[in-house]
């Protein structure tokens, strides 16, 4: 298979085969922003953090679920995604309870990263303040859902990678969750195994390790990616 | 099965048929103003009276009138609509009612009950092409729709036609997708016709989600063999084996018709293997939906079939490449289904012939709202809204017509000035609405329009499916904003926010819900801009 | 801190025979439904309609039953049960009264109706008052858009409504006031 070669804002670039617009991007050092999308797990296209202008198409396209194609145009940066991309994540800070100077995640966090980089700095929606709870039932990690966004990275890497498929997403529109089983405490949970693949991948301090204290909670995100080109590709590339 | 078996079925039925027919409205609008026991009433009355020797007394579908339901027609000429004599429509016939229109027979007159005009527009402006059979067959006995020459286009298409050449009819007629979108139906045809692909799939999507609306719904308990037919001819033009009709949980007269109806088309050999003789499979189930209007939405609607979460997938790619369970997959609305036999029977130029160079044939929709004549109303694709609402409808009781919004939840409501405007797809657009699936609900000047569209945006923050953030976030900021406005607390800041919002919101969110979603804020934004300004400045405040 | 408890017991869950321990033999009629529809994971949908129709609602006992017979993870099936608003986890009143929010409905105040009637009971849309009497519920379009607005007491369709009419159903269910 031959590569793919593009036009990424206004530069000819060529992309391994069967990359999407993202892949093609990062391959060439452009930076998307992104937050549902986690190298070695499945795109759900969720976050809509990632779209991008395509010459002749109408609609935005999310560029973690898009294939590259042959003489495509892309812009990946405008004024109007940037618009976009800050009113989202103003959105997703009023939707929770999220108090960056206390949390586990601080300094650590994917939403905090793409808040910085794309200068939003301030929130002009009004606050939910839902009233959500902290699971610490389980022996080692907690789950504290006002910091959840609702990527979905921890149900399909339960799902993907581990097969346990442990989490899920339960009601819908705003009233969704994460839960284990059967909404029941994770420390509970019959299928979980423990593996901490979850806890790696959580963009937020939402999936955290316990003891942890404020800004302590790393995650190694790149984790999942080594595992996943281990177990699909046997590559075992650190 | 074959042309001589089906002919000889239809001539029985004929045969057995008495000289006088009354039929009761039994679909769900007539059925909720209690037409059970009319019915019930009539056949017991009929036995009474001894007149059970030429009386029939038949269950059928919509006659379209439903605010003056119960409906009961009364005719000669042993129910075949050209040997009709003297056709009476009773109106809000009430079970005591029934002693009288008996006794009418009996006497060879008519009864003192309120009797519709089968003259005013609301009748003679209707173009009955999906409804063709629509409160004429009994949509429990597959025979009433053989005799009104059902199944004919299928035996045709089976013996006569290649499916290229079943591809090229619909292509050529026009037909476009009832479903909201518009698609064109021959083109999404042969997409999925040219797929490769081992097992291919025809799914009906009778979801339809527009909280006021129930054109669909009628269709399938009045004449649910029809959209059957429709599937089975789509079928072999596409390859596909199997059929799903995906139904609102809602509609539980409806989904009892389609699984009376399915099973007698399988014992007659109509739905199944080697239909009518041919090499040709085709077996229909139904699937019962949960109470998802996102499931209406063709990635959505896929995944309910495959039991899980109604949530969208992103698209491409689109069912046509990689449908249920990754095989090519053709999906379709009911009414559009519901189009098919009648141009494969009449031929394409027959159907190109009415509406208007871009939309093609008739459309459906459920006229409702603050307007005198509501019901079911069928018109050819370019009548005016004018036409539809002054003239069928007979207007507004008390006051005027302020607005006519069409498409539901993602539509628009477009304002009196532009009641001349033709009902086709462009014009609608053009005006900020869309056609949708066939809900027209008619406001008067009562009508608060920030209210119209609060009420919107709450069905929609309601029905978001929570995947995507612009829809399951933006969708409660945005009612929250309504709301504000509505309770006379915002700011022009406030108002400008919202329209930001909805900018935004429509061109980031994945699927058609989050989409649609502000349309009905922009378009009344867009001619009731006033209406917002005056609630900022606290002159008026909503109770 | 909170957490969301309701863990089913184990030893409830699903035996090898398909019958459940409890004896209950709705869940024999809902291994028979399952079985017809060969235990495949696609039909998880179905089976929940079958599964609501034999027992009411949805418990977790009987979620876990489900997912056990047709070899699905709980939290899909969780998740599942609690996407689709025609599920209910929680058992519904005696008596019920689901006011048409459709757009028809809507714009001849079926609005008024709804407040009357969660003001008098002083529980909101989809809950039950506490003494079991009454669950009040929406729907949307009836499609009795012609007898606007529409309102369903317990399965039956009722037509051109107004707060007083839907106040007096209440009384002769003798629903209790609730607070204000
Ligand atoms: C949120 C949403 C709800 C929808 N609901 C329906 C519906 O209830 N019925 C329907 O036929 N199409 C509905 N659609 C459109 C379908 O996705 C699809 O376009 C249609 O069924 C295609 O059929 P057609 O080409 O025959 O119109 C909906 C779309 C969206 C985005
Ligand atoms: S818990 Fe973390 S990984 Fe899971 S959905 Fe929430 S933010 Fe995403
Ligand atoms: S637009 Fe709304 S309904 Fe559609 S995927 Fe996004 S959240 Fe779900
Ligand atoms: S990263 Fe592409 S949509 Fe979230
Ligand atoms: S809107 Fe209430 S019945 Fe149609």
């Amino acid at each position: 298979m031959t590569v793919t070669t593009l036009t990424i804002n206004g530069e000819l670039v060529s992309a391994s085969p069967g990359a999407s617009v993202l892949e093609a991007a990062r391959e060439n050092g452009v930076e998307i922003p992104t937050l549902c999308e986690l190298e070695g797990i499945s795109s759900a296209g969720a976050c809509r953090l990632c779209l991008v202008e395509i010459s002749g198409t109408p609609r935005l396209q999310p560029a973690c679920v898009t294939a590259a194609t042959e003489g495509m145009e892309v812009q990946t940066d405008s004024e109007r995604l940037n618009r976009y991309r800050r009113m989202i994540l103003e959105l997703l800070f009023a939707e929770r309870n999220h108090i960056c100077p206390v949390c586990v995640a601080n300094g650590h966090c994917e939403l905090q990263s793409r808040a910085i980089e794309n200068g939003m700095d301030h929130v002009r929606f009004s606050y939910q303040h839902p009233d959500l709870s902290v699971d610490i039932t389980h022996e080692r990690f907690g789950i504290d859902q006002d910091r959840c966004i609702l990527c979905t990275r921890c149900v399909r890497v339960c799902d993907e990678l581990e097969g346990a498929h442990t989490w899920d997403v339960a009601g819908r529109g705003t009233k969704s969750r994460v839960i284990t089983d059967l909404n029941q405490p994770w420390g509970e949970s019959d299928t979980c195994t423990s593996c901490a693949k979850c806890v790696e991948a959580c963009p937020t301090g939402a999936i955290f390790r316990k003891g942890s204290s404020v800004g302590e909670m790393e995650h190694r995100r790149d984790r999942i990616r080594f595992i996943a080109d281990a177990r699909k590709k046997k590559e075992w590339s650190p | 099965m074959d042309q001589n078996e089906l002919q000889a079925i239809a001539e029985k039925e004929r045969k057995s048929r008495k000289p006088i027919r009354v039929s009761c409205c039994t679909a769900a609008g007539c059925l909720s103003s209690n037409s059970q026991a009319v019915l019930d009433n009539l056949r017991a009355e009929v036995k009474v009276a001894a007149i059970d020797g030429r009386v029939d007394v038949c269950s059928v579908g919509c006659m379209k009138l439903c605010s003056r339901g119960p409906l009961v027609r009364v005719a000669d000429g042993g129910g075949r609509r050209d040997q009709l004599k003297d056709a009476v429509l009773y109106e809000s016939v009430q079970p005591d009612d029934v002693a009288p229109v008996i006794r009418a027979i009996v006497d060879g007159g008519r009864a003192d009950i309120p009797v519709a005009d089968r003259s005013h527009p609301f009748f003679s402006r209707q173009k009955p092409i999906v409804l063709e059979n629509c409160g004429w067959v009994e949509p429990e006995r597959i025979e009433s729709y053989i005799e009104a020459g059902g199944y004919r286009a299928l035996h045709y298409v089976l013996r006569e036609m290649t499916p290229e050449q079943v591809l090229k009819e619909v292509t050529q007629s026009g037909l476009r997708g009832r479903g909201g979108a518009g698609f064109p139906a021959g083109v999404k045809w042969a997409l999925v016709a040219k797929t490769p692909s081992d097992k291919k799939y025809v799914v009906c999507n009778a979801d339809e989600g527009d909280p006021g609306a129930f054109m669909d719904r009628s269709v399938l308990e009045s004449d649910p063999h029809r959209v059957l037919e429709g599937m089975a001819i789509a079928a072999y033009a596409v390859g596909a084996a199997q059929g799903y009709i995906y139904i609102r949980g809602e509609y539980p007269l409806a989904i009892n018709r389609l699984q009376t109806a399915i099973r007698s088309a399988k014992r007659m050999g109509l739905i199944g293997g080697h239909i009518m003789d041919s090499p040709f499979d085709f077996n229909v189930d139904l699937r019962i939906g949960a109470g998802a209007f996102v499931c209406g939405e063709e990635t959505a609607l896929m995944a309910s079939i495959e039991g899980k979460r109604g949530a969208p997938t992103p698209r491409p790619p689109y069912p046509a490449e990689h449908g249920l369970w990754g095989h090519s997959t053709l999906i379709n609305n009911v009414e559009t289904l519901a189009n098919v036999a009648p141009i494969l029977r009449n031929g394409a130029d027959w159907f190109a012939s009415v509406g208007t160079e871009k939309s093609k044939g008739t459309k459906v929709f459920a006229l409702a709202g603050k307007i005198r004549n509501t019901g079911l109303i069928e018109v050819p694709m370019g009548i005016t809204l004018r036409e539809i609402v002054e003239d069928m409808g007979d207007g507004i009781p008390d006051g005027r017509v302020k607005a006519v919004q069409t498409g539901g939840p993602s539509g628009g409501c477009i304002p009196t000035e532009h009641l001349d405007t033709p009902v086709d797809y462009e014009s609608l657009a053009a005006l900020g609405s869309i056609m949708g699936s066939g809900g027209m609900i008619v406001m008067d000047e009562k009508t608060n329009m920030v209210d119209v569209a609060r009420f919107f945006m709450e069905f929609c923050m309601d029905e978001s499916c929570g995947k995507c953030i612009p829809c399951r976030a933006g969708t409660v900021q945005m009612h929250g904003l309504l709301q504000k406005i509505c309770d006379g607390n915002a700011t022009p800041d406030d108002l400008a926010l919202l329209e930001d919002l909805c900018d935004m919101v429509r061109h980031t969110s994945l699927c058609g819900l989050g989409q649609t979603a502000p349309n009905p804020v922009m378009s009344t934004l867009r001619f009731f801009r006033h209406e917002y300004e005056n609630l900022l400045r606290k002159e008026a405040i909503l109770t | 801190m909170k957490t969301e408890a309701n863990a089913p017991s184990k030893a409830n869950s699903r035996q090898k025979n398909g019958n459940h321990p409890s004896g209950d033999n709705r869940f024999t009629m809902l291994e028979t439904s399952m079985k017809k529809l060969r235990y495949q994971p696609d039909a998880l949908i179905e089976v929940l309609h079958s599964a609501q129709g034999l027992f009411g609602y949805l418990t977790s006992d009987l979620l876990l039953f489900v997912a056990h017979a047709l070899k699905l993870p709980p939290s899909r099936v969780y998740g599942v049960a609690t996407f689709y608003h025609f599920f209910t986890l929680e058992p519904r009143g005696l008596h019920s009264c689901s006011v048409c929010m459709g757009t028809a409905c809507y714009v001849k105040g079926a609005g008024s109706v709804l407040a009357a009637v969660e003001g008098a009971t002083g529980i909101k849309d989809g809950m039950t008052t506490p003494d079991g009497n009454l669950t009040i519920s929406t729907a949307r379009c009836l499609g009795a858009c012609g007898i606007a607005p529409a309102v369903v007491y317990d399965g039956e369709v009722a037509g051109r409504q107004s707060p007083e009419d839907a106040l007096e159903k209440l009384n002769e269910w003798e629903v209790k006031n609730g607070p204000e």
